[in-house]
């Protein structure tokens, strides 16, 4: 093997793929071998680095250059400055929406968005390429399984998960030490390990950007977990939409299998085991376990009621363990290091770190991993670089369609599963929606009711007909036809829903509901009562108007598609509120900014 | 793989290429000028000898970089080493010949080749 000086590390990541880092990958080995610099420098495609915003990302390493936004145009002025004469090429490196720094003197770590970080799960994402199973044994891979199986007995492998207090990431946050001990004490020949990769809820991609940066480490947690349940095989289950993410995995499975890590006589001992993938649909039912059961059954992706629980009758009716993606990339480390070393990360109740997918208004989109117990504040204005143009932050939805909202009030807040159930709001599997003033809160819970209405199953009635009902009344309340007595409805239907629906969508589908209307219920009472929508998002409600500030240009009358504006020239103009149908052009196009939406 | 054993020597294997993505306060940089002068004084055999010099001698925990114009084009190529916790030592108009003796004995020897640094050549 050939000593490198230099590695160029590209993201191959969803984002940055799809903002073209195949094509920086090419130009990049042309150009390396163009300048006669190919024994020396070397290219990597990783796995998200977790800023996919400012993507595509390029880091270089031993300096840990980070640049951001490279075009294909770019790479020659890379490969001729950086790597020829070790000059840094400024204007391509990342600059911090905080601080307005640019990273040029700075490690990667030194970054305001990874400064606050701290990876365990995400760990190699972005750093090793997820391609090549020797450099995920070069950073300790593997090591943790060698250790399981031939210094611990399966117990000490639970106990070591249980004292660790990792708790599942997939949403419900249940001790997986536990999970571990029913499956392992349900006596059967054969018994599953499965690895849940749906992740439906709406943007969220943590698990996705795992499986691609680092499918070794998913592959090994299940090793473990099969050897300390007593399961000789294992299932992941992982969307259709997440092409790269299985190829990746694919080629780990085969890999792992070459190397014997899996297989019959793993490490020289008498465990073997094996993993196979099934591809989902889908549909969001599905990532609830005994649906996804169902699914890998081939039969159609229902849930069934509980008990008996996945650990004592589960896939093709064996004893049963499954677990989220993020919740096993923490399983090698823990046993690898220990769990007192995983219990001082985090908080007593909620240890080590979270993932979280940082979307919505926020300067910096992207996959963070923090440790439990940090303030909101420190996620959104420190890593996220805080609210784009100069707007008010407002709340942050976290939990998808099963979560709920923390408003601005709450901003102190430090972010574990308790606390955050505490609100209203949930950890859930960690998508993270920041909301600015231009949010509104009705029409987010409508957002995400549209969302669990579409994904229902139809298997049970509360489910099926109320959240429609609750629909129904949000559309209305949106629509400005909002009456008295529908918030009393809606808290209703929710218990109703809430009490009697068979399965965790429906059980939770009206959090999003519960949630704002617990904190912003001035909101829905100005909908209901006023007419008004108070962030002028709900369209129905908004008029537009011009104020005394117009100078008479006549530009927006000549841009109205309706004609609704009137005026002479030099005077103020009018607009014919009946005939608007608040399409935004004479906003758009008002050079003094005379226009407003009331 | 058979054993922890064999699964350390494929890690071994890898490490070396490795290390510089990892955070290492223990390794050791070699940090060579490039500029356009320090390329046309011959830095590139300097920094490819070291290169080969590393790997031949199978070094752990030690970086290749380089930088620009440190702006004295006369004194070029030039090379900085930094091992862990003390202070940089530059040579100066390094030859890829120099390069031998400057492994051997300050990477690895932790003692600086006098008369090959900077405050040789400037006094
Ligand atoms: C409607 C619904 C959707 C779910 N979707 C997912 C999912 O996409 N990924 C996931 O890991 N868990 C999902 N869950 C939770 C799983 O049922 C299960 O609790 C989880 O996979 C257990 O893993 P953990 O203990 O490691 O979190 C979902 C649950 C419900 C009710
Ligand atoms: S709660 Fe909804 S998704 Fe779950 S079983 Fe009932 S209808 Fe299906
Ligand atoms: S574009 Fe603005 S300034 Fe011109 S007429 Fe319309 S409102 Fe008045
Ligand atoms: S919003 Fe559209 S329709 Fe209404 S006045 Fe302006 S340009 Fe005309
Ligand atoms: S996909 Fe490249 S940084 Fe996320
Ligand atoms: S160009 Fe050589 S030191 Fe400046």
């Amino acid at each position: 093997m050939d000593l490198y000086r230099a590695h160029v590390l590209v993201c191959g990541g969803t984002g940055c793929t799809s903002s073209g880092s195949a094509k920086l990958i090419e130009r990049f080995e042309e150009q390396i071998a163009t300048n006669g610099l190919d024994k020396e420098v070397k290219v990597v495609r990783t796995g998200c680095f977790g800023l996919c915003e400012a993507g595509p990302v390029v880091i270089i390493y031993p300096e840990g250059t980070f640049y951001s936004r490279v075009k294909v145009e770019d790479v020659d002025e890379i490969v001729t400055e950086h790597l020829l004469k070790g000059r840094k090429v400024q204007h391509l490196v990342y600059v911090d929406h905080k601080t307005h720094e640019s990273s040029v003197q700075k490690s990667l770590n030194e970054i305001g968005f990874y400064k606050q970080q701290e990876r365990i799960a995400l760990r190699n994402c972005g750093v090793i390429d997820p391609e090549n199973i020797d450099e995920y044994i070069a950073f300790d891979g593997y090591q943790a399984l060698g250790k399981a199986l031939t210094e611990m007995t399966p117990e000490q492998v639970i106990d070591e998960i249980l004292k660790s207090g990792l708790r599942g990431r997939g949403g419900a946050g249940f001790p997986t030490g536990k999970k571990w001990q029913f499956a392992r004490a349900s006596q059967a020949e054969h018994k599953y390990f499965v690895c849940n990769a749906d992740e439906g809820d709406p943007g969220a991609f943590m698990d996705r950007s795992l499986l691609e940066g680092d499918p070794h480490a998913i592959i090994e947690a299940m090793a473990i977990g099969g050897y300390a349940i007593g399961a000789d095989e294992g299932w992941v289950y992982v969307r259709a939409e997440y092409p790269i993410a299985v190829k990746r995995l694919e080629k780990a499975i085969e890999q792992a299998r070459e190397y014997g890590l899996l297989g019959k006589n793993i490490f020289g001992t008498d465990f073997n085991f094996d993993i196979h993938i099934r591809l989902g649909a889908g549909a969001f039912v599905c990532g609830e376990e005994t649906a996804l059961m169902a699914s890998i059954e081939g039969k159609r992706g229902e849930p069934r009621p509980k008990p008996p629980f996945p650990a004592v009758r589960g896939l093709f009716d064996s004893p049963t363990n499954i677990n989220n993606v993020e919740t096993l990339g923490n399983v090698a480390q823990i046993i690898l290091k220990g769990a007192d070393w995983f219990r001082s990360i985090g908080t007593e109740k909620s240890t080590g770190t979270k993932v979280f997918a940082l979307g919505g208004k926020i300067n910096n989109t992207g996959l963070v991993e923090v440790p439990m117990g940090v303030p909101l504040r420190t996620i959104i204005e420190d890593i996220g670089g805080g609210i784009p143009n100069g707007k008010k932050f407002k709340a942050v939805q976290t939990g998808g369609p099963s979560g709920g909202c923390i408003p601005a009030s709450l901003l102190d807040i430090s972010v574990e599963y308790d606390t955050l159930t505490s609100v209203g709001a949930m950890m859930g599997s960690g998508g993270m929606i920041v909301l600015d003033e231009d949010n509104c809160m009705v029409d987010i819970a409508r957002f995400f009711l549209d969302f669990t209405v579409d994904e229902s199953c139809g298997k049970c009635t509360p489910c099926r007909i109320g959240t429609r009902r609750m629909l129904e009344i949000l559309e209305r309340i949106t629509e400005g036809k909002g009456e008295e007595g529908d918030i009393e409805k809606l808290e209703n239907l929710a218990e109703n829903i809430k009490n009697s629906a068979l399965c965790g969508l429906g059980q939770t589908a009206p959090n999003p509901v519960l949630s704002t209307i617990k904190f912003f219920r001035d909101e829905y009472e100005a909908h209901i009562r006023d007419k008004k929508c108070p962030a002028h998002h709900c369209q129905a409600m908004l008029n537009y108007v011009i104020t005394d500030k117009c100078r008479g240009c006549t530009l927006c009358a000549r841009k109205c598609p309706v004609s609704a504006i009137t005026g002479t020239v030099k005077e103020k103009h009018v607009i014919d509120t009946a005939k608007c149908i608040k399409c935004g052009q004479c906003i758009a196009n008002c050079k003094f900014g005379a226009i407003i939406k009331d | 793989m058979k054993s922890l054993a064999d699964l350390q020597a494929i890690r071994a294997k890898t490490l070396e290429n490795i290390n510089m993505r990892k955070e290492d306060e223990n390794a050791a940089r070699v940090v060579v000028g490039m500029a356009t002068c320090g390329i046309a004084a011959g830095a590139r055999p300097v920094m490819l000898k070291f290169l080969e010099e590393i790997k031949d001698r199978d070094l752990q925990h030690v970086t290749v970089s380089q930088t620009g114009c440190i702006g004295m084009c006369r004194l070029e190529p030039m090379v900085d080493i930094i091992l862990p916790g003390q202070e940089k030592v530059t040579y100066v108009k390094v030859k890829p010949d120099m390069v031998d003796r400057i492994v051997a004995e300050h990477l690895i020897g932790g003692t600086p080749v006098a008369e090959y640094t900077i405050g040789a050549a400037e006094a």
